[in-house]
């Protein structure tokens, strides 16, 4: 059992710092020439930096500054500005959305749900311009956009919950309250009010590719880490020079289930199943109360849900017992 | 034989736990091992008493199939077959099926010379199902308290559950394994995303009219230049199995220190945090 099994970097090695690759002219808008951290090397690359600046991302910043300082100065101003409380309470406390009697009104007063529309298209803004910054990098760098594809798959997820499923529905009330537990409160109410988002297929759905993405990241991440030390890290390499580390690799999961990706094609699972966790969350958080009105009701009308509830087992207490008390 | 073409030479003895040559074959891709009998002896039963289960229920309706847990009146012992009898023997069945499952990943990276990373990674949820079915209903003293095993029966014991401590959402083991799973899948979308992008680049003029497919430092630059720092080829894949099991982990947490450690309202176990303002007596 004296293998090397790859937890962590043994010996990190300290050359120049890398400027990373030229992209014309734009290199003198990289910040800074990057800086080397042992805590990082352990697990990855030691070096942090140089970051790219450019309009985009100083703009999207600057938005986020916005929409964040926004939130937080509402939050502050619900306990009188009194730090204390303000730390203490925090994970109450709460920017809602504009009240239902505004509609979709664009500008309600600032104290019942402005400063929340206000917040909300700075973070938006942020996001989109963070988007775009996303798009041009690749595109300097002569990638492909896969990454932004991705990106864009979560911010249609975003743009559903605040924005196109309240003008569908008609009132920016049904948007996302800004807030720890207060967001919280909203995805519980939003499933108790809609008749138990569980019988939502699309829901389903999203559930089976997020707990999927995570297995394929078990799956992969280990795959790669016991095959390192043939090279399995070199991805790009062994995809266009197949190598001994990609041959065990496949064939461990063909020994193991009788199937196996390749070295690309690994990472398309990969891409499609984190993309569609979005994807397929968005439209079943779209449907909800402007298709559907009833999760159950639908549930037992499509065979879903028994329509006698006695096939399922009752579920018993579990907060009686004495270990609590 | 689907032997893929380079497959023969890997196919060597050895690396076996248990059982010497005796079980080393393979069955069509399938390696086989000591622990791919048992585990097909187990998956063989497990299966068939579902399927008894099913025969012995209302419906054949797919989503509606429910084996059922006993009834907590039967306390840690055994039920009869028809009132969670089958429940108990299929729970054993998959724990055995999934250990086995385990334990012939290990004698495939022995045969193979790789790391044991993938069996430990599935050690962590086979671990968060044992929690589910075993080491919670063991605490709370019947095996009533596991979950049935349905489709869509066991999203109504999830719901049932939950709601028995307030609202879930604010366990904190919960909120931590929501954020891992949710930052595993960002990582995930990251990771493959940069892989295809470098391998299928987009053709642009300042490249020439053929794209070449990127390597390595392309990946740097493009994490270095969008968002300060690149965690690297090897890091991530040690990042993305750390927030993966982290994720199975804490919801493993989340569900066994609901009921066992803390019986009340995980709304109400939050406002501590709030009355420390009034009993530390803090000035305003």
């Amino acid at each position: 059992m004296n293998q090397y099994q790859n937890i962590f970097t043994d010996i990190q090695i300290r050359g120049p710092l890398e400027a990373g690759v030229s992209i014309g002219r734009e290199n003198g808008d990289r910040a800074g020439t990057g800086s080397f951290n042992h805590l990082m090397g352990r697990v990855g690359n030691a070096q942090i930096g140089p970051m790219y600046l450019g309009f985009l991302g100083v703009a999207s910043i600057a938005c986020f500054v916005v929409a964040f300082v926004t939130i937080g100065l509402n939050m502050w101003a619900q306990v009188g500005f009194n730090p204390v409380r303000f730390v203490l309470e925090l994970p109450w406390l709460s920017l809602d959305p504009p009240l239902e009697k505004y509609g979709l009104r664009v500008m309600p007063p600032l104290k019942e749900g402005g400063w929340w529309m206000i917040a909300g298209f700075f973070l938006t803004a942020s996001i989109l311009l963070w988007w775009t910054r996303m798009y041009r990098r690749a595109v300097a760098l002569g990638l492909g956009l896969h990454v932004c594809a991705a990106f864009a798959a979560a911010i249609w997820l975003f743009l559903v919950l605040g924005f196109i499923r309240p003008v569908l529905m008609g009132s920016w009330s049904e948007a996302v309250p800004f807030g720890i537990f207060t967001h919280l409160d909203w995805t519980n109410n939003f499933s108790l009010q809609w008749g138990n988002l569980f019988w939502n297929p699309f829901h389903a759905l999203s559930i089976v590719f997020l707990y999927g993405s995570t297995l394929l990241f078990a799956m992969h991440g280990a795959t790669i880490l016991a095959t390192a030390r043939y090279g399995g890290d070199r991805e790009l390499e062994q995809i266009t020079d197949r190598g001994t580390a990609s041959e065990r690799a496949a064939l461990f999961w063909r020994w193991t289930m009788g199937f196996n990706a390749s070295m690309e094609s690994i990472h398309r699972w990969a891409w499609w199943f984190a993309m569609l966790t979005t994807l397929t969350g968005g439209i079943g958080i779209l449907i909800t109360g402007t298709v559907v009105d009833d999760w159950t009701s639908w549930g037992m009308k499509h065979g879903i849900v028994p329509v006698d509830f006695s096939w399922w087992p009752e579920t018993p207490d579990s907060t009686t017992s004495s270990w609590g008390q | 034989m689907a032997l893929l073409s380079f497959e023969r030479k890997y196919r060597v003895r050895g690396g076996t736990l248990v059982g010497g040559n005796i079980f080393d074959f393979w069955v069509g891709p399938f390696y086989v091992g000591f622990f791919g009998v048992t585990g097909a002896f187990f998956t063989f039963i497990g299966t068939m008493l579902i399927i008894y289960g099913a025969a012995l229920g209302p419906t054949w309706n797919i989503w509606l199939i429910s084996i059922n847990p006993p009834d907590i009146k039967y306390g840690l012992g055994l039920a009869p077959l028809r009132e969670g009898g089958l429940w108990q023997i299929i729970t054993m069945c998959a724990l055995g099926s999934f250990i086995s499952w385990a334990l012939r990943e290990v004698e495939i990276c022995r045969k193979l010379g790789m790391g044991y990373h993938v069996p430990v990674a599935f050690g962590v949820a086979i671990f968060a199902y044992a929690t589910l079915v075993v080491f919670r209903p063991l605490a709370l003293g019947a095996w009533g308290h596991g979950f049935p095993y349905g489709i869509y029966s066991h999203l109504n014991w999830v719901w049932n559950t939950g709601y028995q401590y307030g609202n879930f959402h604010y366990n904190p083991a919960h909120m931590i394994a929501i954020t891992f799973f949710f930052t595993t899948t960002l990582a995930l979308a990251l990771h493959g995303g940069m892989i295809l992008s470098a391998v299928n680049p987009k053709s642009h003029k300042a490249f020439g009219e053929t794209p070449e497919v990127r390597q390595p430092e392309y990946e740097d630059t493009y994490f270095r230049d969008t968002i300060g720092y690149s965690v690297g080829t090897l890091g991530i894949h040690r990042v993305g199995l750390l927030l993966a099991l982290n994720a199975g982990f804490w919801s493993a947490v989340c569900i066994f220190i609901s009921g066992p450690v803390y019986a009340g309202s995980w709304i109400e176990w939050w406002e501590p945090l709030r009355q420390f303002y009034v009993w530390g007596g803090v000035a305003g």
